[in-house]
């Protein structure tokens, strides 16, 4: 039995769900970043799966682009996060509290 | 002249008050030369344009709103031209005798600069076309006034006079202002040339008398305060705190006579209200007996003087209100002369004294200064009443106007009298006479040129003054016929009354010492500062504490950070809403999202 649409898309959903859970608890900021990626990529994955039952290829250029973008995406983000551990001397979600009330 | 010409009559001083103030305050010497170059163009002016007979200039429209137009006009009567002659005439001789009085001073510029104003604003009222006017005038002679009071600011009884004179002005001019007000409401002009043409067309004929009545007393308030009648006669005494030619030009000849000058002007106006005319013949007899009581037992110079000054403002107004306006300006004419006269005489010997005002530490000046001396003679003997100088003529024709209505005033005005020669005689004995009791009173020297040549301008206009033809003028050819129909009895009185005042006061004061009479209630200037400290001052006071108190407690505390308090209540009671971190933001993103998700998969 091949896996249909479902299977793809219930697998698709349980990345993104790891995801958001991850970003939720998690309290190194690094790690958070990991798990966004992970969402991002579940989002990718459903793309694909709907590129290939629809029998159209446009989702799966849209893939390409996102994981270009993605890439430098990552090397921004990074960028961010040593600049303000160097500021901060921390990783630590909420120990980054300065714009609290 | 040309008519346009009598524009520079209000623009020369004002320039030169702004020169002064704006360019030449470092130069002191070219500021003075200004202001009394000034001065003297002005009077120049006024005599040229009087003689040629020079029509009023063409008035110039100055507020439009919509059909209603305030004009900038000039009224020159015979009323004005007189006025015009006297304050310009004083004005310029006081010029000059600034020139020396203020010589080692140096803030001379300041000085001059505020007697340029004060002569634009005076000049304003004189020729002043219409009430705004007017009111716009008499308001910047406050000013000036009280910029020339508290001309020695450092001093702390001349800031506070001059606090003092502009805050009881301020409740006068309240009044005046309720009276321009009705005026307006009830005969809907504000030129003097249309309301007597409205008056006299029988505008108020059918009036009730209250609103009349009313009116009048309201622009009589005007007079009560400028002209320092009781009850608002606290602060013209004090305003001596002033340099000297101040007190001459402004508290004695100009500025105090403007009241009884508007007066006349506006007489036309308050005779239509006859008890108003009782309160202003009353208010000007009470201020009169009042003043010169207490003026005889003061021990300053300059306040003998002041007390003077407010007992013949009450003359003068006493004659408005027995319906005499023109013997009220013929006296005010002689005293602007014999009063500047006399102030200047006090400014030469305080001047000479190094700023001593005590008489009782003078003494023996008659062969020590004896231009001055026998100048202030001329004016003492003028202020008097001595029969043949000016004061008597003028004095003679009040006391004439109350004989004629046979008010029981006439008697009150021959006790003044007595009293006033009294006070001089007194002033004259214990300053001049007998033997210098200090030091600087030994070693006195006769003033400069400068100042003495003014005095004897003075004194000859206050011998001179009553007999060039003034009260004629005043009282218009129709009036003139019968200006010789006086009987015997009020001159022979007021000789009788001048003679027995000088006679009383050379004998009790001869060689004296120190004061023979006690009197304390008048050396305390019957209490009047006293009882409105007590009072009306006191009573402010409690008020303004109260509105300190609510204004801190109900307006600042209750209504301004109350306000602060629920809106900081508020947003605190709010603040767990924002406080859970970047993670709890993810946390209740994906939440709401899944909420939507939720809601539009069971819909």
């Amino acid at each position: 039995m091949s896996p249909g649409l479902l299977h793809y898309l219930a697998v698709s959903g349980l990345i993104f769900l790891i995801g958001l859970a991850g970003v939720v608890v998690r309290r190194n900021i690094i790690v958070v970043y990991m798990c966004l990626e992970l969402m991002l990529a579940a989002g990718v994955l459903a793309m694909v799966v709907f590129s290939r039952f629809l029998g159209q290829t446009d989702g799966q250029v849209f893939v390409f682009f996102i994981i270009t973008v993605a890439a430098a995406e990552v090397a921004v983000g990074l960028a961010l996060i040593v600049a303000l551990f160097r500021a901060r001397r921390t990783t630590r979600l909420d120990e980054l509290n300065t714009l609290r009330f | 002249m040309p008519g346009a010409l009598w524009w520079l009559l209000l623009l020369l001083p004002i320039g030169s008050a702004l020169l002064i103030t704006a360019v030449l305050r470092p130069y002191r010497v070219a500021s003075a030369a200004v202001s009394v170059f000034s001065a003297g163009a002005c009077f120049m002016l006024a005599v040229w344009g009087v003689a040629s007979g020079a029509a009023a200039p063409e008035p110039v429209a100055w507020l439009r709103a919509s059909d209603w137009v305030v004009m900038v006009a000039m009224m020159l009567d015979p009323l004005a031209e007189v006025m015009l002659l006297v304050v310009t005439g004083v004005g310029f001789v006081i010029h000059v005798f600034s020139l020396g009085y203020m010589s080692d001073d140096p803030g001379r510029s300041r000085f001059f600069g505020g007697l340029s104003l004060f002569m634009f604003s005076m000049t304003g009222i004189v020729v002043s076309g219409n009430l705004v006017m007017t009111f716009i005038f008499w308001e910047l002679v406050g000013v000036s006034s009280y910029l020339l009071i508290g001309f020695w600011f450092e001093r702390p009884s001349a800031a506070a006079a001059a606090n003092k004179a502009f805050i009881v002005n301020r409740i006068g001019d309240f009044g005046f202002l309720l009276g321009i007000l009705a005026v307006w409401g009830t005969l809907g002009d504000l030129g003097f040339g249309p309301l007597r043409a409205k008056i006299e067309a029988g505008a108020l004929d059918t009036a009730p008398w209250l609103p009349v009545f009313l009116m009048a007393l309201g622009l009589f308030c005007g007079a009560v305060g400028k002209s320092a009648q009781v009850p608002l006669h606290v602060w013209l005494p004090d305003a001596m705190e002033g340099p000297t030619p101040v007190s001459a030009l402004i508290h004695a000849a100009t500025m105090v006579a403007a009241g009884v000058y508007f007066l006349c002007r506006v007489f036309f106006l308050i005779e239509m209200s006859v008890p108003a005319l009782d309160v202003i013949a009353w208010t000007g007899g009470a201020t009169a007996l009042v003043a010169a009581l207490i003026a005889v037992r003061q021990d300053d110079i300059k306040r003998v003087l002041a007390y003077s000054t407010v007992s013949q403002l009450g003359y003068m107004v006493m004659a408005v209100g027995l319906a005499a306006p023109a013997a009220a300006m013929f006296h005010l004419c002689t005293h602007a002369f014999f009063k500047a006269l006399l102030f200047l005489a006090a400014g030469s010997v305080i001047h000479a004294l190094h700023h001593q005002q005590d008489i009782w530490k003078m003494g023996g000046l008659r062969t020590a200064m004896p231009v001055t001396f026998w100048t202030f003679a001329a004016g003492a003997l003028a202020l008097a009443g001595c029969p043949g100088l000016s004061g008597f003529f003028s004095k003679e024709a009040i006391l004439e106007a109350a004989h004629e209505t046979a008010s029981p005033l006439l008697w009150l005005g021959l006790l003044t009298a007595f009293l006033t020669a009294f006070y001089m005689s007194r002033l004259a004995m214990v300053a001049f006479f007998g033997e210098g009791r200090e030091r600087r009173a030994r070693e006195a020297k006769e003033s400069p040129a400068v100042m003495v040549v003014p005095l004897v301008v003075l004194a000859v206009l206050s011998v001179v003054g009553g007999g060039l033809g003034i009260y004629g003028v005043l009282r218009g050819e129709a009036a003139a016929a019968d200006a010789e129909g006086h009987g015997w009895l009020v001159p022979a009185l007021s000789f009788l009354v001048f003679a027995a005042g000088v006679g009383t006061g050379a004998w009790l004061y001869r060689d004296r010492e120190r004061d023979p009479l006690r009197l304390g209630a008048l050396r305390d200037k019957l209490y009047f500062d006293e009882v409105y400290g007590a009072t009306v001052v006191a009573a402010n006071g409690r008020l303004a504490q109260f509105w300190d108190w609510f204004d801190h407690f109900v307006i600042s505390s209750l209504f301004v950070r109350g306000t602060g308090l629920v809106a900081g209540g508020v947003g605190n009671a709010c603040r767990f809403l924002q406080g859970v971190g970047a993670s709890g933001y993810a946390f209740l993103f994906a939440a709401g999202a899944a909420l939507l998700l939720l809601w539009a998969a069971v819909r």
